[in-house]
């Protein structure tokens, strides 16, 4: 039984937000960052709220780095049974991620990849107006604590047209995600049963049995999960320029774009609709994601071998993928690039958390191999076309009866611009790190 | 342009023997490799990568076994044929070419060694090496190996820790058809049966 008064509400339900905005924050002294979490716990959702019939406007939730944890109070011994993975931080494992050339957290803004970040508090608004609403509300609360300062923040928004989730390049997006055991929600059609909780929450069984062993004290972990965070530009620009160096029609060029997704931008999948956009299906959530490819396309004819969606959720054609399942959340950032514009230099994209109850056997795996692995599928030198590290030496084979179309020096679509490891505590853990003193954190030392 | 892409980005890699030109099938190839087992510390999430080789990926891990566990070793190996037999592509996730279990005596030890030769990074798919081995049945034969975790069911770096711990990288390898996989040999048969079989349907 999942203890929903206790787990933070970002992982279990995905709120009606069109806007966001995530700070970033740097804890100066330990009581003072104790004073300001006291301060906003009130505000932190929990999934028993948001998967309520209570209406709300905002959603807030809290995550901290193993530094910030640190920085907050919690003992030495304690913070030695995190995960290795947590302990070092994203940036520690940026070559094993791939985040390597402009990727690197040499080039990372915002702070990011400075020890010195400690939190972030994420805030999901029904709309711009109360986002703003919301950030004027903890800028003058920030003021008032002492010992907590803001290191950077980013605002989010959906983008038009709303009806449906898309990011800069225009796919439709959150079509296939992962549903928890235990909360009653009904998988579609093709998501496969419902996972066991502990793949994502620390203290329940896993899809190994488990419960896995917890990081100690188990007040401070029970009900808490990993979040990766990646702020990932995309190059908007160049993808359209790709599309029509390589296609000469509109329907060659959404061809092509469908090929390195695996879906058509509608959200279609080529499996289902290999020869030409089906935007009902894509909008169909009871049938665009009812597919496999081991039986259907298992050369890739319909759906590359090496396109994004094959890459990062093989359905039937790998294994042990149960324990490779990951709750994604986050949303769009920057201006859209109007269709037919030049590109305008400015910075967009997508700023995501993949939620996990293991950074390095879920994150991690699907950055080292299904994303980065350039022999994944045997496919010799490529990478996944968009959340792969590219730098133009890499292909994307394209396979076509008689002869398989090969496109060399694949461009970076995206790059990687920030990134962090943050442990999301229950509610109860968030008031344990609140009640720390500073001579227990002596005393542990 | 893939070979030259590959030459680009990897100039480092000529050092190792293993530049795109000398993936030669036709040119049998031996590779002596350094003492910590890597020609260039490059960070898995596991920690080192190990390189592939002419006869390429693989580890070799040797343990001392646990005073009177012979037998019981010995009975897996029965396991694992049985296994085998009910579902052949039981292992195929692996991409193995080959397995070999030995068992030998170091004075009055016993030791047991586990080498496997396969086509994909072990650091790559552990955990999926380990839940196979779990589902074959294998899991259970290291816990008779000295200083194997008793919490590996729970813990499973703990496993990975273990296994790294107790591989011995070779120094030398050789591939008498290097950098081949098992999948490329596998289709260059089914090629040749087809053609057999074209050849007898044009009788």
């Amino acid at each position: 039984m999942l203890e929903l008064d206790d787990i933070q509400h970002f992982l279990i339900a995905r709120p009606p937000a069109l806007a966001a905005r995530y700070e970033f924050l740097s804890f100066h002294n330990a009581e003072g960052a104790r004073t300001w979490l006291a301060g906003i716990l009130a505000k932190v959702g929990t999934a028993q709220t948001v998967g309520s019939s209570h209406l709300d406007s905002r959603w807030v939730t809290v995550a901290f780095t193993w530094n910030g944890l640190k920085a907050l109070g919690v003992d030495d011994a304690s913070l030695a049974t995190f995960p290795e993975e947590f302990q070092q931080g994203m940036a520690a494992r940026a070559n094993t991620l791939g985040a390597t050339g402009a990727n690197h957290p040499d080039h990372w803004i915002g702070g990011m990849a400075n020890p010195s970040l400690h939190a972030i508090v994420v805030l999901f608004a029904r709309n711009v107006e109360e986002r703003e609403r919301c950030t004027r509300e903890h800028q003058e609360y920030l003021s008032r604590c002492t010992g907590v300062e803001a290191l950077s923040s980013l605002d989010l928004e959906a983008l038009p047209p709303f009806g449906y989730p898309h990011e800069h390049f225009g796919y439709h997006d959150r079509l296939s995600q992962p549903v928890i055991e235990g909360t009653l929600v009904e998988p579609t059609p093709g998501s496969g049963p419902a996972i066991e909780a502990g793949e994502f929450f620390l203290g329940y069984p896993d899809e190994e049995g488990g419960p896995a062993a917890l990081p100690q004290p188990a007040i401070l972990s029970r009900n808490g999960s990993y979040l990766a965070y990646v702020r990932l530009e995309e190059h908007v620009g160049a993808f359209r320029d790709f599309l029509r160096q390589h296609g000469e029609t509109h329907e060659q060029q959404e061809l092509i774009a469908a090929k390195l997704m695996g879906r058509w931008r509608s959200g279609a999948p080529l499996v289902l609709a290999p020869d030409k956009d089906d935007p009902e299906l894509g909008a169909d959530l009871q049938h665009n994601n009812d597919f496999a490819y081991a039986e259907k396309d298992p050369y890739g004819y319909a759906c590359p071998l090496g396109s994004h969606i094959r890459r990062m959720n093989p359905r039937d054609t790998a294994t042990n993928m149960k324990r490779r399942k990951m709750i994604r959340r986050g949303g769009t950032y920057g201006p859209p690039l109007p269709e037919g514009a030049p590109e305008d230099g400015k910075e967009r994209g997508i700023a995501a958390f993949i939620g996990c109850a293991s950074l390095v056997r879920q994150f991690e795996f699907a950055m080292n191999v299904w994303a980065n692995d350039p022999n994944f599928h045997e496919l010799g030198n490529e990478r996944d076309p968009f959340v792969g590290t590219q730098d133009g030496t890499y292909d994307m084979t394209i396979p076509k009866r008689p002869i398989r179309k090969k496109i060399t020096a694949l461009p970076a679509f995206t790059t990687v611009r920030g990134g962090a490891y943050f442990f999301l505590p229950g509610i109860k853990a968030l008031r344990y790190l609140t009640a720390l003193t500073n001579k227990s954190h002596a005393q542990g030392a | 342009m893939a070979t030259q892409a590959r030459q680009q980005r990897e100039p480092a890699q000529s050092k190792t023997g293993t530049s795109a030109t000398e993936n030669d099938w036709t040119k049998p190839r031996a590779m002596a490799i350094p003492k910590e087992g890597y020609f260039k510390l490059e960070q898995g999430r596991y920690g080192p990568v190990y390189p592939k080789s002419p006869a390429c990926y693989g580890f070799t891990i040797i343990a001392k076994t646990k005073p009177g566990t012979e037998e019981v070793i010995r009975e897996y190996g029965k396991t694992i044929e049985k296994s085998l037999q009910g579902s052949p592509d039981l292992l195929a996730p692996l991409k193995l070419h080959y397995l070999r279990w030995v068992l030998f005596d170091i004075g009055k030890d016993k030791y047991f060694m586990y080498q496997g030769i396969f086509d994909t990074d072990f650091d790559k798919y552990t955990e999926d090496a380990i839940a196979l081995f779990a589902a074959a049945g294998v899991d259970t034969v290291f816990e008779n190996l000295e200083g194997f975790p008793e919490d590996w069911k729970t813990s499973p770096p703990a496993f990975v820790k273990f296994v790294r711990e107790h591989q011995c990288p070779s120094f030398l390898e050789y591939g008498e058809y290097p950098f081949v996989s098992a999948g490329e040999i596998k289709k260059a048969l089914k090629l040749k049966a087809a053609f057999s079989k074209m050849l007898d349907q044009m009788q």
